[in-house]
């Protein structure tokens, strides 16, 4: 494009201003990138829960146990191909409540068939299964506190003291990847069977069934149904889909959402008077110019083009810079593990970033543009004399 | 003219130039105040959360949590470690006993006001002790729960936060009925986004046998928290730990504000960079715009000096004016707008304002200034450095 | 090209009227002029005549406000903003006072500029950038910027842009009202050579007689009128 050196040329001339417009693009990409990995991050698992999985839990609340002798009356109901538990069991590691993660006891060949997107190799699987006091934990978990396999791991419970109030003692049999990026790999998977012959009391209870279901376009109707299979019984039931489970958790939270949105639209509309002035400023330095191009020939619409393409690539630059600024440093890990459960930046928060860069670039430059294309040559060649 | 005089008549000279840069004047002004904004509004909410946590913690008031517990939500006591605690000296007591109130922590499902959405909001089972242990509790429309009887009353932030909480209604919970006889006010601290009722009630609806899950005391006196908390150490029947009721909620709050304070500082950082390269931006310009000009002022004897911190003077100036106009625009929308979020440690909602402090005021005002600082300190050497015959040349 | 008596350049009539707030200014009025093919011709005249307005006005950069504009068979005054635009890009070249080269390009990228509008291939504007630079004598600055070259030679890479798409018609507006004696003179013998050698027909606005000497042929403005001879 032989246009594009001379839009290049342009930028050159002041250097200084240029730069400081690009980094100050930057810094609002980068910005943009970390808000929405947080923001990702409290919404985490909405987009990736299976949409064939319902979630069961207490009506009341979700601190209140279940019978476990629900399992075999859920996997009669009508539409249900699948069911299996998991429970609250808010372990402590080196007494240091900072240290916290998700840790819940499960049926291991239930549990790993129902939640595919725990990658765990066969080996691994096979030890879970030979060892009681197993325990599989997700890659991020392992890599906070580097556990390795082999590493036995003491937690304490205080809502399942152990018999005799000792600490429970874990050794970890695998590590599971996730299956996509963004899926949860902060968990920490160890047997029922071990858990319920330990603790002190409640036996026989768990916490919420995961339940798969045969046809996800029957949701509402199989959750309807399980609901009323318990229903006027001292443990009544609320089942959901899963995304609807966890989105509702996300909800609670507050509306980061909104909060998240109000600060990146300060943000850019600052960014966008920046860029705006420094087009202006622009296009005001050069009337002459743009009268003597004009006078060699070129017609408005390509001064136009001209001035917005500068715009769009000083956009570009400092834009595209600092979303893949902020790429690298999420991909460096999570900073904040304890309130974060995962946190990564989705491909189209990415393509998202760059419609952006592309509005931002012809919105700042459109106004400085309309105005080198309606100048006059001859009032523009008139200021110099 | 002295040197005061001389900044004075350079920077009144500047000053006056500005409506001719209005579009670089303007973008400093507005990009600063943006920073401000966002600034003050994130960590209103930070201190709003903390606020609401810790305002009504007093330090004559004890909790007592099984050893290992980190909130009440995953603490439990027997009726039989209660009766204990109550023995303990330290413990104020009045006509009929100890000043003490053993408690249940649950939750309870209801929807969100402004969502709509279900929400888990706590619901306190508590002793006929439990006002006289908290000395701000007030019912402010209705009447207190009456003893043995499915009533409850709602703290005055669940009210305004979550549907069913107006008098007179019944909510649903299981297979029991509770009806709303009244609201409450804690002096603003976290009792308000709660559901209080009778712990004798509570127990047989969430299946809790006979067991509590924190206990409550008032102490005689501030000073007698060492002898109590002792005196619980030393008996080998209680495994418990005591926590003044206000770290117990200081550390309850922490890691939410930590959170919030750390990434709000963080997001203003990253935008104050951004409105500082916009500062440098706008005033580069002024002194280019100016060369001439400072030339000449030079040229018939000004001083460096005058010329350096005149520059900066406008440069903070605006700065300044951005700040002040941010921080007056996110005191405005924000201060006292009511949400709800959850509190981690117990996975329960806690009802709170955001607050925009004096301090939080203060110290944007000051990030402000320090933007303008740091953006007229390098053009104004510039400024200074300008070889006095060529600017003149410069057209 | 023929250097015969053919008009290439008639004006005809015409009203030049700018308005400046609720008033009026008659810059041109009654305005007649023929420049036949092959002429370098002059045009002196005190400041505010209207001389930059005519040439404005021939070059297609200024519409009028009555009265025709005709160059070889096509009217100026009849064209659309963007036929305008293409006819000055085939047809005419620009050379201006202050030289008005674009700070950020070299001596031979700001010779390029009116290529871009071309079909040429980067090539073939090449060779034609280095051609225009010989004829002004000026091959061996091609990379430099502009501020780094002397009055003159910014106004030799002027004439050189003004002349790389070989357009019939050159219009200078005071080529030499910012250069010295010398300097001046050499840009006036480029112009003549270009006139004399090339056919190119050149309309100048000067108020240097020295400048005016030069030319085949000089009339005068005055007040917006058109006069043969020198006024008092």
């Amino acid at each position: 494009m032989k246009f594009l050196s001379l839009v290049w040329s342009n930028l050159k001339r002041k250097k200084l201003r240029t730069s400081l417009t690009m980094l100050s693009l930057c810094v609002a990409f980068i910005l943009f990138g970390l808000l929405s990995a947080i923001k990702e991050s409290f919404s985490a698992g909405v987009e990736l829960a299976g949409a064939d999985r319902l979630i069961v839990r207490h009506k009341v609340s979700l601190i209140m146990t279940l019978p476990v002798a629900y399992k075999a009356r859920m996997e009669r109901v009508e539409g249900v191909a699948a069911v299996t538990h998991q429970t609250w069991f808010n372990g402590i590691y080196q007494d240091e409540p900072k240290n916290f993660f998700a840790s819940m006891p499960v049926e291991p060949e239930p549990f790993l068939a129902m939640y595919p997107e725990y990658v765990l190799p066969a080996e691994q699987k096979e030890a879970w299964l030979k060892t009681r006091t197993g325990v599989i934990v997700g890659r991020t978990l392992a890599e906070r506190f580097n556990w390795k396999i082999g590493d036995r791991v003491p937690l304490m419970s205080p809502i399942w003291p152990r018999k005799g109030d000792e600490a429970w003692t874990f050794d970890i049999v695998g590590i599971y990847d996730g299956e996509k990026k963004g899926t949860d790999t902060s968990g920490f998977y160890f047997r029922h069977d071990y858990f319920d012959e330990g603790r002190a009391q409640g036996e026989g209870e768990v916490g919420w069934y995961s339940v798969r279901i045969q046809d996800p376009e029957q949701a509402a109707a199989t959750a309807a149904a399980i609901d009323a299979e318990f229903a006027n019984s001292p443990y009544e039931t609320k089942a959901e889909p899963e995304g609807a489970f966890i989105q509702g958790f996300a909800q609670q939270i507050g509306d980061i959402g909104a909060i998240l949105t109000a600060i990146l639209s300060a943000v850019f509309f600052t960014i966008l008077l920046v860029t705006g002035n420094t087009m202006a400023q622009a296009v005001r330095e050069r009337t002459e110019e743009i009268g003597v191009l004009k006078s060699m020939g070129f017609t408005n619409e390509l001064v136009l083009a001209l001035v917005l393409a500068e715009s769009c690539l000083i956009a570009a630059v400092g834009g595209l810079s600092g979303l893949g600024l902020a790429w690298l440093f999420i991909s460096a890990g999570n900073p904040a593990p304890t309130m974060l459960s995962v946190f990564y930046l989705p491909n189209h928060y990415l393509g998202i970033g760059v419609g952006l860069v592309l509005a931002l670039g012809l919105v700042a430059g459109i106004f400085p543009a309309i105005q080198a294309m309606r100048l006059q040559i001859a009032v523009a060649l008139r200021r110099n004399a | 003219m002295n040197w005061i005089s001389q900044i004075v008549a350079v920077a009144i000279f500047n000053l006056r130039t500005i409506p001719n840069r209005k579009g670089s004047a303007i973008t400093t002004v507005v990009g600063i105040a943006g920073v401000v904004a966002v600034f003050v509004g994130v960590l209103s909410i930070a201190e709003g959360f903390r606020a609401a946590m810790t305002v009504s913690g007093s330090d004559d008031v004890v909790i007592v949590l099984r050893s290992g517990a980190d909130s009440e939500m995953n603490s439990g006591l027997s009726r039989e470690e209660t009766r204990l605690i109550a023995d303990v000296p330290g413990v104020a007591r009045n006509a009929e006993g100890a000043l003490l109130s053993s408690e249940l922590f649950v939750m309870v499902n209801l929807p969100k006001r402004s969502t709509g959405t279900d929400a888990n909001v706590p619901l306190r089972g508590v002793g006929k002790e439990a006002a006289s242990v908290r000395h701000n509790i007030q019912i402010v429309s209705g009447r207190m729960f009456e003893l043995g009887r499915n009533e409850v009353i709602a703290g005055a932030g669940a009210a305004r936060s979550f549907a069913g909480l107006d008098v007179g209604n019944k909510l649903r919970v299981g297979q029991n009925e509770w009806e709303v006889v009244g609201v409450f006010t804690g002096g603003g601290g976290s009792a308000e986004s709660e559901v209080w009722t009778d712990a004798a009630v509570l127990q047989p609806a969430y299946n809790r046998g006979d067991t509590f899950q924190s206990v409550y005391a008032k102490l005689t006196s501030p000073d007698s928290f060492v002898q109590f908390r002792d005196a619980l150490a030393a008996n080998p029947q209680l495994k418990v730990k005591a926590l003044l009721q206000k770290e117990y909620l200081a550390e309850q709050s922490k890691a939410l504000t930590s959170f919030i304070e750390t990434v709000g500082v963080g997001i203003t950082a990253l935008m104050a960079l951004g409105a500082l390269f916009g500062a440098l931006n706008t005033m580069y310009s002024a002194v280019a715009a100016r060369t001439r000009e400072i030339a000449t002022l030079r040229a018939i004897g000004f001083g460096a000096s005058p010329i350096v911190f005149s520059v900066l003077l406008e440069s903070v100036a605006l700065a300044i004016v951005g700040g002040v106009a941010g921080a007056a625009g996110a005191y405005f929308a924000l201060d006292g707008f009511q949400t709800s979020t959850i509190n981690f440690q117990t996975f329960s909602q806690i009802a709170f304002a955001f607050t925009v402090t004096p301090q939080l005021l203060a110290k944007a005002i000051l990030w402000a200034a320090a933007i303008g600082m740091l953006g007229g300190l390098f053009p104004a050497i510039r400024a200074a450095r300008l070889p006095i015959s060529t600017a003149l040349r410069e057209t | 090209m023929s250097t015969g008596q053919e008009v290439l350049v008639r004006v005809e009539n015409v009203e030049k009227t700018f308005r400046r707030g609720s008033e009026e200014v008659h810059v041109l009025s009654g305005m007649n002029l023929d420049v036949p093919s092959g002429e370098f011709l002059a045009l002196m005249g005190p400041s505010g005549s209207g001389k930059t307005t005519l040439l404005n006005l021939i070059g297609g950069l200024d519409r009028t406000t009555t009265g025709s504009v005709k160059i070889g068979s096509e009217r100026l005054d009849q064209m659309s903003d963007r036929q305008l635009a293409a006819w000055r890009a085939r047809h005419v070249g620009f050379v201006f006072q202050f030289y008005n080269l674009m700070p950020a390009l070299n001596a031979e990228r700001n010779v390029e500029l009116p290529l871009l509008l071309t079909h040429l291939s980067r090539a073939q504007r090449k060779r034609h950038v280095q051609t225009a630079l010989e004829v002004v004598g000026l091959s061996h600055r091609a990379k430099h910027y502009p501020r780094t070259l002397s009055g003159g030679e910014q106004q030799r890479v002027g004439i050189a842009r003004a002349i790389v798409t070989d357009p019939t018609l050159l219009l200078c507006d005071e080529p030499t009202g910012d250069l010295d004696r010398k300097s001046g003179d050499e840009i006036l013998s480029l112009l003549q050579a270009l006139n004399q050698d090339q056919g190119k027909t050149i309309v100048m606005v000067t108020h240097d007689p020295h400048a005016s000497n030069r030319a085949t042929r000089t009339v005068y403005l005055e007040k917006g009128q058109l006069s043969a001879e020198k006024p008092e």
